[in-house]
């Protein structure tokens, strides 16, 4: 009964995903789309991936990291010098590129989980937050990320051209930390964000969890990172300061701490309101921020809560089964 | 519960997929409106040309977007006022359109991509040197003429699409360390510069260059990545036997460094590049910086730019800087390559360009080589009485 019910959602999944990617390509090739949405297929990838990559720290592993920007730029960076240096053709290239930065993040995620395996809470805030700045600065002062300067002419392998390969790589991500949070692993690191002690109590090894979900978050990052090099074609390690991160964290807030799916639309909302409030001119950020405040005062409102559990949806649903 | 956020999901989608719709039935209306420019030659009036810019509005160095923008929007309602430009047997309105990058590079790509949905036929941008860079790539596919009012990293001109209105970087710290040395005889020289800005770097490392190529030395080159308080690099330039200090940073750092240099009793002379312009409105105590000289591209306070500041003033309630000057000639280059091009056609727009001389607010009789950058004479700001002056 149980595998039957996970096969139908398995189906479900994919098939949404297959309608969204058809419609996108449609839109894409047959011209539909205007450039400015075009330009905006990659960006809503890759912060689909920093978003629900950072859910697995901050949402299910409930500690409030402020550093993913940080691995993003190690990946970025890794990635980029990849492709820069080895010129091969991008089937070769592009992928040696992606897992070169996945790892080398994944490996920063190793050197991070270690002293955060003594800290929680704010602590752990304060210790990824400076993190993320030292990353910057050390990327600042290397001869091979070419300094302030930066890196430029990195070849587009990511842009929307290949929006196909974007695209499976986000599915890939999502797919991977859903599996992984409903697995034996996800399981226990849900056990410790519930309870720290019970958890241990239980035999879980907390340390070994923990590092687990900072290193594949990080692995995701890093992948993010190499798509953003890849699609923008220059670097800059301005580009990864702390506000970079603390936007990832406010995609993962507003969508909802340990949900996926509203990682996933929220990375959307939030990538595509900036654009579409283009013609308010100069109050644009100031209407992106007044936006911002009422979904999140939505967000954690009873209204949503009535909206949700109200009769005209629930008759909906009644219907929809009917049929 | 969980059909909900699927139902809601859905909707979500279909509203996205529904205003990229939206967005797209604009693009074909603009598309066919400047088909109807660059394709029937008959001369009818009142067609529009669309320069686009992009700049950064808000964040952190919006004052420069904006400065480029506001000072662009005046050159575009003077031509416009004396009745438009005459391109070969039609007359043209100029129209501005300005999109925000916020400084970035990513965001720089999709402003670029809305200003072609919105039929931009040449681009004034990018303000800054990260945006430019990831830009220009897709201005050379799309063969638009590009000028960039203030982007001064080499690079940005590589293709032959991109031309320059400001110095680059190099340029500005090699102009400076002659100044020094040839005219003002200094031998020694303190440097304090920002290694976490690829302005402030690419302008020290050229200063030095050319310091050591002229016989002089560099006493000490501080660096600093970040921060408000400089009391280490000062008072490690003040055990030295520096004659002056170079310091290649933005204002706003530079109002920092010259306070607590005063606070230090350091009493060398400063001098700056063009990032100093507007320190006298930051800094607390204007005493700190007299007879400080800087390297700048205007200077408000001069006859020629007179009408220009007065009409600024007038519609935008500041003094404008360096940054509005650069996009006020910018448009008037645009107004020239079209003269002279007679078409509005990319590629001779482009060959145009360095057939062009503009006498603008920044330079008398600016030209452009074919590697796209500017030939004019710089300009010295020293600060005199708490006022901005031409140096001699």
């Amino acid at each position: 009964m149980k595998n039957r019910q996970t096969d139908k959602q398995l189906i479900k999944n994919i098939a949404i995903t297959i309608i969204i990617f058809i419609i996108v390509e449609s839109l894409l090739y047959g011209g539909l789309l205007s450039r400015q949405f075009r330009s905006l297929l990659i960006p809503v990838c890759i912060n689909v991936i920093l978003a629900v990559s950072l859910n697995l720290t901050t949402g299910f592993l409930g500690e409030l990291t402020l550093g993913h920007a940080g691995f993003m730029s190690v990946g970025a960076y890794t990635g980029a010098l990849v492709t820069l240096n080895m010129n091969l053709p991008m089937a070769i290239e592009f992928p040696v590129a992606l897992f070169a930065g996945g790892i080398a993040a994944a490996i920063f995620g190793v050197i991070i989980g270690v002293p955060v395996l003594r800290l929680r809470g704010d602590y752990l805030a304060i210790v990824t937050l400076a993190f993320g700045e030292i990353i910057k600065s050390i990327i600042n002062s290397m001869k091979i990320t070419n300094g302030a300067m930066g890196l430029s002419g990195i070849e587009l392998h990511a842009n929307y051209k290949h929006f196909a390969y974007v695209f499976a790589l986000t599915v890939i991500t999502i797919f991977a930390i859903k599996n992984m949070v409903h697995s034996r692993q996800g399981r226990a690191v849900c056990a410790i964000r519930d309870n720290y002690i019970a958890a241990e109590a239980v035999g879980i090894s907390v340390s070994r969890f923990k590092v687990m979900a900072f290193v594949v978050a990080a692995f995701f990052a890093g992948i993010a990172g190499v798509i953003y090099s890849h699609n923008v074609g220059t670097l800059k390690p301005t580009t990864f300061d702390y506000n970079k991160s603390i936007e990832i964290l406010v995609i993962v807030v507003l969508g909802g701490m340990g949900s996926i799916r509203g990682s996933v639309i929220a990375a959307i909302i939030l990538t595509v309101l900036p654009e579409l409030l283009r013609s308010a001119d100069e109050f644009r950020m100031l209407l992106y921020a007044i936006v911002l405040i009422v979904m999140m005062i939505f967000n954690s409102s009873q209204i949503k809560q009535r909206i949700l559990s109200s009769e005209i949806l629930s008759r909906l649903r009644r219907v929809k089964k009917e049929a | 519960m969980k059909k909900v956020k699927k139902i809601m999901a859905l909707g979500l989608a279909a509203t996205l997929t529904f205003a990229s719709m939206t967005g797209c039935s604009s693009k074909s209306d603009t598309n066919s409106g400047s088909n109807s420019d660059s394709g029937t030659a008959s001369g009818t009036s009142d067609e529009t040309f669309v320069i686009g810019g992009i700049g950064p509005l808000t964040g952190d160095a919006a004052s420069y977007g904006i400065s480029v923008k506001q000072g662009a929007e005046i050159a575009v309602k003077e031509i416009n006022e004396a009745g438009g430009v005459k391109v070969g047997d039609k007359t043209m309105q100029l129209e501005l359109k300005f999109e925000d990058d916020q400084a970035t590079a990513d965001k720089a790509v999709t402003a670029y991509n809305t200003l072609m949905d919105g039929g931009m036929n040449v681009l004034l941008g990018c303000v800054t040197t990260g945006s430019c860079l990831a830009v220009v790539d897709l201005a050379k596919e799309d063969n638009i003429l590009m000028l960039t009012p203030s982007g001064s990293a080499a690079e940005i001109t590589k293709n032959d699409n991109v031309f320059r209105l400001c110095f680059t970087d190099p340029l500005q710290g090699e102009t400076m360390a002659e100044h020094m040395i040839t005219d003002l005889h200094y031998k020694n020289i303190a440097v304090i510069y920002k290694n976490s800005d690829e302005y402030s770097t690419g302008v020290y490392e050229a200063f030095a260059a050319k310091v050591a190529e002229l016989g002089g030395t560099i006493t000490t080159a501080e660096a600093f990545a970040d921060g408000e308080d400089f009391n280490t690099q000062l008072t490690s330039i003040k055990g030295t036997d520096a004659e002056a200090i170079f310091a290649p940073i933005y204002y706003n750092d530079a109002a920092h460094v010259v306070t607590q240099a005063a606070d230090l009793s350091i009493t060398l002379p400063f001098f700056g590049s063009d990032g100093w312009d507007g320190i006298l409105d930051t800094v607390t105590d204007k005493a700190t910086v007299e007879g400080a000289t800087f390297l700048s591209p205007f200077f408000s306070g001069e006859e020629t730019a007179a009408d220009f500041v007065a009409n600024y003033e007038k519609a935008y309630n500041t003094t404008p800087d360096q940054f509005a000057a650069d996009g006020y000639d910018g448009v008037y280059v645009f107004k020239s390559a079209l003269e002279q091009a007679k078409t509005t056609e990319s590629a001779d727009l482009i060959s145009a360009m360095t057939q062009i001389k503009v006498d603008g607010l920044t330079g008398t009789g600016i030209s452009f080589s074919a590697t796209g950058e500017p030939q004019k004479a710089a300009k010295f700001i020293k600060i005199e009485n708490g006022e901005y002056a031409a140096a001699k």
